[in-house]
C-alpha cells in the first residue's frame, strides 16, 4: 500500500463533514484520511449511519467537505462551485446507483450516452459509437436499442455500468450496486466489476454487504465517520467460480 | 448541453407525456386564436367602416368659418360672417388639387305640402353639390346655372322628406312650401339610408345656394364651402392650396390664426379607425388575459412535472450536468409547449376567423396580428418556464437522486 509509484487517483486528507440538523450539529465524517490508488477495486463497508453514504457524496463530488481536503486525479475539490464540480462529475467519475436510474422509455444506446450529452466535444455520432462500445464491454451488444422497461433488472444495472464507463472515468462509484438484484444477477454483477478491475479500472463499491468484500482489492470498513478498518485484501475470491457453484436456476 | 440537443430532449419529454402537454397547450391555443379572432374582427370591422366612409367621398373637403375673435372673445362659428361669396370665387379660379366646389348656406324650418308637414333642412347649394357628394337622382332633375343666377325657387328632395309629404305621389312638379316660400320639386335624389354615426341622409332639400341666401336668409356670407381634391392622396395639397387661398383673400398677416376651418372626410376617417382600434384593443385586451391564464397552466404542468422528474434531474445531475443545463432543459420545454400551442392556436384562429365570415361579422387578419402572437407565446414560454426551470436547477443532486 506504500508504493509510492502507484498513481493515486483519490486522496483524502482528514476530510469532515458536518450537518446543521435543528439546533444541534451531527459530525457525519470524523476526519477520514486515505489515498485510492488507480486500478484498486475498494468495497467502502459499513452499518447505515456510519457515514458510508455522506463518503459517497464526497467521493462522487455531489458534496464538499466542511473541513479537510479532497484530491481527485490531482483536482481539489473543496474549494469548486457547483458547475465546476458538476464538469469534473461529468469527466472523472462514472456512477452506478442501487436503483439503476435509467431515464424511461429510453433505449439502452441513448441511456448510455447520456453523460456524453453533457460534453461538447462529443457530436452525435461519437457519442453513439462510445455508447455502444460501453454497451459491448458490458455484454450487451445485442440490447442496443431496448428501451429501459423492456430489460430486466440485471440489464437494467448492465447498461448503468456501460453509462459509467461511457466517460472513460478515473473512478467508477457504486452505490449498493447489487442492492436490487437477486443472488445470481448480484454475483453477474460482480463477474463483471472484476472483469473491470482486471483491465485495470479503478472502482469503489460502497455496500452493507460484507460479503462483496472477498472479491475486492482493499476494503476500507467505516463506523461512527471513522475508518475503523483498512485492509488490503491478499486473497481475492473470483465471482465466476462462485457462480459457477451456484445451483442451476430451476424455475423456468 | 447544446441547444439541438436540448432541443432533442425536450420533443422526448413532450411526447412521452403527450396528453398531459396538449392540455396545458390547449390554454394556449385557445388563448392566441381569440386574440386573432378579435383582432381580425376589430380590423374587419375598421376596414368595413373606412370602406363605408369611402363611398361618402374621401376626398371631400369642408371649409368652415371659425375662431374669430373680436377683442378677446371667441365667437360661435355659426355666428361667423367670415366666409364670402369672394372665397368661393377665387377657389374656382385658381383650383389646382380641386375639383368641384359647391357654396352652402342653409335654412332649417317647417316644409309643407297640402295637409302634411315635416321639419327638415334646407340646403342651399351649387351645381357641383352632388358630384362632390357622389350622389345622384332618383327622378327628375337638378336645378341648373341658370336657377342659380336667377335664384328660382326649385328643389331637389331627399326620399325622407317625400316619405312624409307625398303619400306615394309623384312630388316632381309639384309645389311645396319650406318657411311659408313655395318651392317647385324638379328632382328626388336617391336613397342613401343613414351613415355609419346614424345621421339620416335622406332628410333634406337641396336648392339653389342664391334662393336661400336672398329669399329664406337675407344674409351675404356662406356657412360652408364643400369641395372636392382631385383624389383621396391629394387632399393635403387641396388642404394647402385652400388654405392659401383664403388667407390671402382674408389678408391675414402671417402669425395670424385662421378665421376658418378646413377639415376633410379623411380626418373623419381616422377619428373614426382610432374608436375602433380602442375597440379593438379592448378585445384584444380581454383576449390576452385567457393567454395570462394559460400561461400560469403552463407553469401549473411545469412545476408537476419538475417534481415527478426529481429522480431524472438527479441522474443528470450527477453524470454532469449543470445547474444552467437543467433549467434551460425545463425552459425549452416549456418554451416549445407555449409555440406548439401558439401555432396551434393561430391555425384555429384562421379557422374560427373563416367561420365568422358566414355570421356576416367583417374580418380581416392583420400579419402582424401572427408575429405578434408568436412573441407574445415565447415570452410566455420563457416567463412561465423561467420559475419551474429554475426549482429544477436548484436541486441538490444528492437528494434528487434517492428521491421517490
Amino acid at each position: 500500500m506504500s508504493e509510492d509509484n502507484r498513481k493515486v487517483v483519490i486522496e483524502l486528507q482528514d476530510v469532515r463533514r458536518d450537518f446543521q440538523v435543528g439546533s444541534e450539529v451531527v459530525h457525519a465524517l470524523r476526519g477520514i484520511s486515505f489515498k485510492i490508488y488507480e486500478g484498486e477495486f475498494v468495497t467502502i463497508m459499513g452499518t447505515s449511519g456510519s457515514g458510508k453514504s455522506t463518503l459517497l457524496n464526497q467521493l462522487g463530488c455531489l458534496d464538499t467537505p466542511t473541513k479537510g481536503e479532497y484530491y481527485l486525479d490531482g483536482v481539489a475539490v473543496r474549494t469548486m462551485s457547483k458547475s465546476q464540480r458538476a464538469k469534473l462529475r461529468n469527466r472523472k467519475i462514472g456512477f452506478v446507483f442501487q436503483s439503476y436510474n435509467l431515464l424511461a422509455k429510453t433505449t439502452a444506446v441513448d441511456n448510455v450516452a447520456l453523460p456524453l450529452m453533457y460534453n461538447t466535444k462529443y457530436n452525435a455520432r461519437q457519442r453513439r459509437e462510445a455508447a455502444i462500445n460501453a454497451l459491448k464491454a458490458v455484454g450487451l451488444a445485442d440490447r442496443l436499442e431496448h428501451k429501459s422497461n423492456q430489460m430486466s433488472g440485471g440489464q437494467m444495472q448492465r447498461v448503468a455500468i456501460a453509462r459509467a464507463l461511457v466517460n472513460d472515468p478515473a473512478v467508477i462509484l457504486a452505490d449498493e450496486a447489487t442492492g436490487n438484484l437477486d443472488t445470481r444477477t448480484s454475483y453477474e454483477m460482480l463477474v463483471l466489476f472484476q472483469k473491470l478491475h482486471a483491465e485495470g479500472r479503478t472502482i469503489i463499491f460502497v455496500t452493507h454487504n460484507p460479503e462483496i468484500a472477498q472479491y475486492s482489492s482493499r476494503n476500507i470498513m467505516l463506523r461512527d465517520g471513522k475508518i475503523r478498518e483498512d485492509t488490503v485484501n491478499t486473497n481475492i475470491k473470483s465471482a465466476q467460480a462462485a457462480l459457477d457453484a451456484l445451483p442451476v436456476a430451476n424455475d423456468d | 448541453m447544446s441547444f439541438l440537443n436540448l432541443i432533442k430532449v425536450a420533443i422526448t419529454a413532450i411526447a412521452s407525456n403527450a396528453f398531459r402537454s396538449f392540455l396545458s397547450m390547449l390554454g394556449i391555443i385557445i388563448g392566441v386564436a381569440a386574440v386573432i379572432i378579435m383582432m381580425a374582427i376589430g380590423q374587419g370591422s375598421k376596414e368595413s367602416i373606412r370602406a363605408e366612409i369611402s363611398k361618402m367621398g374621401t376626398n371631400i373637403i369642408t371649409i368652415r368659418p371659425g375662431a374669430e375673435r373680436r377683442g378677446g372673445v371667441r365667437l360661435d362659428p355659426s355666428a361667423m360672417r367670415t366666409l364670402k361669396m369672394e372665397d368661393y370665387e377665387s377657389i374656382v379660379r385658381e383650383k389646382k388639387y380641386v375639383t368641384y366646389v359647391s357654396p352652402e348656406v342653409t335654412a332649417s324650418g317647417q316644409c309643407i305640402f297640402g295637409a302634411k308637414n315635416t321639419s327638415t333642412t334646407m340646403y342651399g347649394e351649387g351645381i357641383e353639390y352632388l358630384d362632390i357628394k357622389q350622389w345622384t337622382l332618383e327622378d327628375g332633375e337638378y336645378f341648373t346655372d341658370n336657377d342659380i343666377k336667377k335664384g328660382s325657387k326649385v328643389c331637389v328632395i331627399g326620399k325622407t322628406v317625400v316619405n312624409e309629404l307625398f303619400d306615394g305621389a309623384d312630388p316632381v312638379g309639384k309645389n311645396i312650401r319650406f318657411k311659408s316660400i313655395p318651392f317647385k320639386v324638379i328632382g328626388v335624389l336617391k336613397s342613401k339610408g343613414e351613415n355609419s354615426w346614424g345621421m339620416d341622409q335622406d332628410n333634406l332639400l337641396i336648392a339653389p345656394f342664391t334662393t336661400v341666401m336672398k329669399r329664406l336668409n337675407a344674409q351675404t356670407h356662406l356657412s360652408t364651402i364643400s369641395c372636392s381634391a382631385i383624389t383621396e392622396e391629394l387632399t393635403d395639397n387641396a388642404i394647402d392650396e385652400l388654405t392659401e387661398i383664403i388667407r390671402r383673400n382674408h389678408k391675414l398677416a402671417d402669425g395670424v390664426e385662421n378665421d376658418f376651418r378646413i377639415s376633410s372626410q379623411a380626418e373623419m376617417m381616422d377619428t373614426m379607425s382610432s374608436t375602433m382600434d380602442t375597440i379593438t384593443v379592448i378585445l384584444v385586451v380581454a383576449a390576452a388575459f385567457s393567454l395570462l391564464v394559460a400561461g400560469i397552466g403552463i407553469m401549473n404542468i411545469m412545476l408537476v412535472s419538475v417534481t415527478e422528474r426529481t429522480k431524472e434531474i438527479g441522474l443528470r445531475m450527477s453524470v454532469g450536468a449543470r445547474g444552467i443545463d437543467i433549467s434551460n432543459q425545463f425552459l425549452i420545454e416549456s418554451i416549445m409547449i407555449s409555440l406548439t400551442g401558439g401555432v396551434l392556436g393561430i391555425l384555429l384562429g384562421w379557422a374560427g376567423t373563416l367561420a365568422c365570415e358566414p355570421l356576416g361579422l367583417p374580418t380581416s387578419i392583420p400579419a402582424w396580428s401572427i408575429f405578434v402572437s408568436f412573441a407574445v407565446c415565447t415570452v410566455i414560454g420563457v416567463g412561465f418556464g423561467y420559475f419551474p426551470a429554475q426549482k429544477a436547477a436548484s436541486l441538490d443532486p444528492i437528494e434528487a437522486i434517492r428521491y421517490e
